[in-house]
């Protein structure tokens, strides 16, 4: 691949999403706009992240990639497999010895460290973008601080269904100033937005950067009377035994039994492999 | 027992080797050269090298090739590899009144100097398939041919712009954005409007166009002038201190005149819409036009009455193929960890809407 620079992206290109990068840092949960290349995979799967990813990479780093929490899904394998040939980087499937973690859907279950960068992949950043259509409008809303629409939502989720009904993409406010879109993550995994590591969000398509940095205020969404709940499932995993981790259900027959395991795949596997 | 979805990795270079064959299809008939899908499929190289954005009708042809036909995926792979050029500089603007027309056709008068050209044109064809073509080798007789008329054509609209008739266009930008090197910011104005449209999908430019006609939006234009022909491109060299000649394009060209009675800021004149479209691409550009002339109702002072084509942001974000189909297939990949938290939710919500009615059903 020597007919291609470094992890894919020309130099200035890199320049001009670091630059992204680094303002998305400084004013955390703002959307930065910036000048998203086409990749050579399609828009939606994961465009962002990759141009994210290849504007961090050195070729120090170690590269995880995983997708609905595992390493072994069809997206996360092809990702990987272009930063491994584009860029020539160690690759890993352990949460611990990864750098860059390049992930959709999922935060990992073991705690991130200082020396660790997340890159989401966004399909549709705008927090508010189901409440109101145009990109003109939500850009006033949120340089207004004006967050009333997001607020009468979540009060008609409740009146409607006695709770907030957002299970995934559950809406955060970043150090006390910026309503953002975590991505589509359950909100089990909102908690874990406060981290050690870095965090930043890639979408490609709507051409837009953001980013956590680490030790950052983020809070969930919700009101007095009706705190924000996490849920946890009801089961234990049934491979590892894991308490506290999400978990997939998956139907092993066709009288639809079922069971529940880790949906982060290197987490299971570390605790089958300590004996838990 | 639980069977993860492992071995993804081996899965994907089997699907591709799958694929690859497919491609081919049946190697008992002769392979497709790239030269043959340049001459014979001209029309769906046009289409690829306009919304790839990118004028070279071999990649194209190539790139239609590996993509088995399917033109939005040809697209792609085009735009994939524009995107990785260098960019050595820009041309000067091209001179559409000095292009040598293979067709060029006025709705609004008669005759004109230079005269109609039909050129190679559908429109007259009656719809019937031609079994001759099915069995291959004959050739068609050479079309009867004619001088090529003196110098260059002038456009149609300069005539209604010598008595005032048609709003004369403002001087736009020296330098106009560039749609792929910034990101889309509005308001947009009409040159990164126009930049939009032309490689924007065919269907959808379109749709947008025929629903202004059909009452969503008001336009129902005159063809104020059509020519498809090759236009010179040239570039200023720094080194030399002139312009020389880099190669010819073929391009498409639509100029609407538009009926306008005049708003509160506007006196009554002919307005135009305008489309331009690499290679031979009517519908192409004439829905460009159209759009074009919809999308421009706030400078000319008229009412937006809501409809989708008067909307910039609706028009320019939705109009791209490669977005849309990239965000549209993207939802083919596993969600399976969003849906198992919605799972739960409806799960939980279905649980107390139910114990609500047994309660109620128990009064």
């Amino acid at each position: 691949m020597n007919a291609y620079n470094f992890a894919y992206l020309d130099e200035q290109t890199k320049r001009m999403i670091r630059r992204a990068i680094l303002k998305g840092v400084a004013v955390p949960g703002y959307q930065v706009p910036f000048a998203s290349r086409e990749m050579p995979m399609p828009y939606g799967w994961g465009t962002g992240g990759v141009q994210v990813t290849a504007a961090c990479l050195t070729p120090e780093d170690t590269l995880k990639v995983i997708d609905q929490g595992a390493d072994d899904t069809t997206n996360a394998v092809s990702i990987r497999k272009f930063f491994e040939k584009t860029a020539g980087v160690a690759v890993t499937e352990k949460t611990g010895e990864a750098t860059i973690i390049q992930t959709r859907h999922r935060i990992p279950e073991q705690t991130l460290t200082e020396d660790q960068i997340l890159v989401y992949q966004v399909p549709i950043p705008e927090p508010l973008r189901f409440l109101e259509p145009s990109e003109v409008e939500t850009r006033k809303m949120h340089a207004l601080e004006d967050y009333g629409l997001m607020h009468v939502k979540l009060y008609e989720d409740i009146a409607r269904h006695g709770e907030i009904a957002t299970a995934y993409a559950y809406p955060v406010k970043v150090e006390g100033r910026y309503v953002m879109d975590p991505s589509p993550i359950p909100k089990f995994d909102n908690p874990k937005l406060e981290s050690a590591a870095l965090q930043l969000f890639g979408a490609g398509r709507e051409q837009r950067i953001y980013a956590v940095p680490p030790y950052t205020k983020v809070v969930s969404l919700d009101f007095d009377d009706y705190p924000f709940d996490p849920s946890k499932p009801a089961h234990p995993c049934a491979l590892c035994g894991a308490e506290d981790s999400y978990l997939d259900e998956v139907i092993t027959d066709d009288a639809g039994s079922r069971m529940f395991v880790c949906s982060d795949t290197d987490y299971c596997a570390g605790r089958r492999g300590d004996g838990a | 027992m639980y069977v993860a979805v492992k071995g993804g990795e081996r899965a994907i270079d089997n699907a591709h080797a799958w694929l690859a064959e497919e491609r081919r299809g049946d190697t008992g008939v002769a392979e497709l050269s790239i030269a043959q899908i340049r001459e014979q499929l001209a029309l769906s190289v046009a289409r690829v090298m306009a919304e790839g954005s990118l004028y070279d009708p071999d990649l194209a042809a190539l790139a239609i090739k590996q993509a088995r036909g399917d033109l939005i995926e040809a697209v792609f792979l085009i735009r994939a590899y524009r995107t990785t050029l260098p960019r050595f500089g820009a041309s000067n603007p091209i001179e559409t009144a000095a292009m040598v027309c293979d067709r060029r056709i006025s709705a609004t008068f008669k005759d004109l100097p230079g005269g109609q050209i039909l050129g190679p044109t559908f429109d007259y064809t009656h719809r019937l398939l031609d079994f001759a073509l099915a069995a291959e080798g004959l050739d068609p007789a050479p079309a009867p041919q004619v001088a090529a008329p003196d110098g260059a054509l002038p456009h149609v609209t300069d005539f209604l712009a010598r008595e005032d008739l048609i709003q004369p266009e403002a001087d736009g930008p020296a330098t106009p954005r560039d749609l792929t090197r910034e990101p889309l910011d509005f308001p947009a104005d009409r040159p990164l409007r126009l930049q939009a449209l032309t490689r924007g999908d065919e269907g959808f430019v379109l749709s947008m166009a025929y629903s202004t006609q059909r009452g969503y939006g008001r336009t129902h234009p005159f063809v104020g002038e059509l020519r498809i022909g090759t236009v010179a491109v040239e570039m200023e060299i720094p080194e030399l201190g002139f312009a020389i000649e880099l190669g010819e394009v073929v391009l498409t060209e639509c100029e609407t005149v538009n009926q306008f009675m005049g708003s509160k800021t506007e006196p009554p004149q002919f307005t135009r819409g305008y489309g331009l479209v690499f290679g031979q691409s009517e519908r192409k550009a004439i829905s460009m036009a159209l759009v074009d002339r919809s999308l421009r109702w706030e400078e000319l002072g008229e009412d937006n009455v809501g409809a989708p084509a008067q909307d910039q942001e609706f028009v320019l974000y939705h109009a791209d193929n490669v977005q849309a189909t990239g965000f549209l297939e993207h939802i083919k990949l596993p969600h399976y960890v969003d849906f198992q938290s919605e799972l739960e939710l409806i799960r939980r919500l279905r649980a107390e809407a139910l114990g609500d009615q047994a309660r109620e059903a128990a009064e």
